[in-house]
């Protein structure tokens, strides 16, 4: 198992609780995978200024001000850093790629969490309820979130092996299930030049949605090539900054619950997740159909397209 | 006389056990459910069982006698494994709704998602809207009415149960075959309707499927 959750608000007077609220769906799915936890949020200014890059370093050895001292040294810029528990939050008046870019050619062993613009990043080993007491996640704003419990089943409990994988700037995906065919679509990716962080089934499924997006390609035309490159089961939600979308496999045996009101769209492996969402008594709730993705973004209507 | 039982204030190991007690008898309800899983599990009794809420995993399992009602959504696998009774779900259920039941009633009124009656073996299931794909599959025994449409793979690889659709199939699965609707398919189809609380629906505005019994045997004919 794993547990997936992840909230999409529409209505701007929610965004001061964003944080309470995914840290209620996070720790309800604490019973599908208590390994390992990992939350991505969009838009806390707290942990990802409007306007700079940021990035984020998990497990870092180092202090937080020998890691601004270095990145600063580095970059150019004045960085700031962060210390979210684990992980530290860079950023800086660049983009977060060129941030990035820094921040690997100093700690080049250090696991990279995420990076992007108003995006956060922190995932870890250990309960999901106490790595988001850890973060402080309950007093996270923002306009987007997603989160991932994690119960290994193919790679090492690490916080590489955490979700969400991040690998794309502003992107995030997480995952229920488990890919099939994750190593010669590895290798295949290996070849076009892609490093990859951990052994992680996930990670591939990342990366090559990462790699379309870098290509041009849109977060529609990108999962339904993933429907048909990739085999296995998979429930998986797909975030970029401002979209947010959803797609199961054919067989869709992985569990998937989508609730949507004027105010917000939610996404959770079970319902029990979405229970505490305001107005959810009124929510227009159904499970995703196998192999069509859900798209949302902050500017359009609801989009659903055949994989 | 109408027991409560609060969700949010007991329990769900303390409703189910009270759900136990030899020689149960009365009214039950159950509220605050927030999509509990489990929610009166293996009940034997004539009793009714009213469920105010949207449950998880599960619920109703593998009921017998009782008559429980979900007023809102099922998770995965309610009613499964049912063996008599009645168990009535007032919104949608998630995939693999009443498997492997022996026998009672499931009624759906909302749609059923996968594998809806996967391997049912005696259970009768009304769905009052659509059934997801690969539902009846393997399905050995018993009738499942779908008043909507149902996704792929209908009915795959099913043995002696009776499946009656009133929609359209995306498509059928491996050795179900339409069937001919004789007197006594439209009797019987009726009873279920009727029994289900839809009763104004014609019988003959329905088609059956069933097994056309290629699987039974080997030959080399079903190699691929």
């Amino acid at each position: 198992m794993c547990g997936i959750v992840g909230l999409h608000l529409r209505n701007p007077d929610l965004y001061s609780r964003l944080g309470e609220l995914l840290t209620g769906m996070l720790c309800e799915m604490e019973d599908r995978g208590a390994d390992s936890a990992g939350v991505a949020v969009y838009g806390n200014e707290a942990w990802s200024p409007a306007g700079r890059g940021t990035v984020s370093l998990v497990d870092a050895a180092d202090a937080p001000e020998a890691v601004a001292a270095a990145l600063s040294a580095a970059s150019g810029v004045d960085v700031a850093v962060t210390a979210v528990d684990n992980v530290l939050l860079l950023s800086a008046e660049i983009d977060s790629e060129s941030l990035l870019a820094a921040a690997r050619s100093v700690y080049p062993d250090v696991l990279v969490g995420g990076f992007g613009e108003d995006l956060a990043v922190l995932k870890g080993v250990g309960a999901p309820k106490a790595l988001a007491e850890g973060w402080g996640l309950p007093d996270a704003h923002g306009w987007q979130g997603v989160g991932h419990t994690r119960m290994a089943t193919e790679s090492a409990v690490t916080a590489s092996g955490a979700h969400p994988y991040a690998v794309g700037p502003g992107e995030c995906l997480v995952h229920n299930g488990s890919f099939s065919n994750h190593a010669s679509i590895r290798r295949d990716l290996e070849a076009a030049g892609i490093a990859f962080d951990s052994e992680n089934d996930t990670e591939v499924g990342a990366r090559f949605v990462a790699h379309e997006l870098a290509g041009g390609k849109g977060v529609d035309e990108a999962l339904s090539d993933l429907t048909r490159t990739f085999d296995g089961f998979y429930t998986l939600l797909v975030s970029n900054r401002d979209s947010f979308a959803v797609v199961r496999d054919a067989i869709a045996c992985k569990p998937a619950v989508i609730a949507e009101t004027d105010d917000w769209v939610a996404m959770a492996s079970e319902y029990r997740a979405l229970a505490h969402l305001p107005g959810v008594e009124s929510a227009r709730i159904w499970e995703p159909e196998p192999e069509v993705i859900y798209h949302w973004t902050r500017t359009d209507a609801t989009q659903e397209v055949s994989a | 006389m109408t027991v409560t039982f609060d969700l949010s204030t007991t329990t769900l190991r303390e409703v189910n056990q009270a759900l136990h007690a030899p020689d149960l008898a009365g009214d039950f309800v159950i509220t605050h459910l927030a999509g509990s899983h489990n929610v009166a599990v293996g009940l034997d009794a004539p009793v009714k069982v009213t469920i105010r809420g949207h449950v998880g995993y599960f619920a109703a399992g593998m009921n017998q006698q009782a008559e429980v009602t979900i007023d809102g959504n099922a998770g995965q696998g309610v009613a499964e494994n049912m063996m008599s009774g009645i168990v009535h779900v007032t919104g949608d259920a998630s995939q693999s709704a009443g498997a492997t039941g022996r026998g009672g009633l499931l009624v759906i009124d909302g749609n059923a998602g996968a594998r809806c009656g996967i391997s049912m073996k005696g259970i009768d299931i009304v769905v009052g809207g659509d059934v997801g794909h690969m539902s009846a599959f393997m399905a050995q025994r018993g009738r499942l009415v779908v008043r909507g449409d149902a996704g792929d793979a209908l009915g795959d690889s099913i043995y002696e149960a009776r499946i009656y659709l009133r929609g359209t199939a995306k498509s059928l699965g491996a050795d179900c075959v339409e069937k001919e609707m004789r007197e006594e398919h439209l009797t019987e189809l009726a009873g279920l309707l009727k029994a289900a609380g839809y009763e104004d629906d014609d019988p003959a505005a329905y088609k059956r499927y069933g097994s056309a019994r290629t699987l039974y045997h080997f030959t080399h004919d079903n190699e691929y």
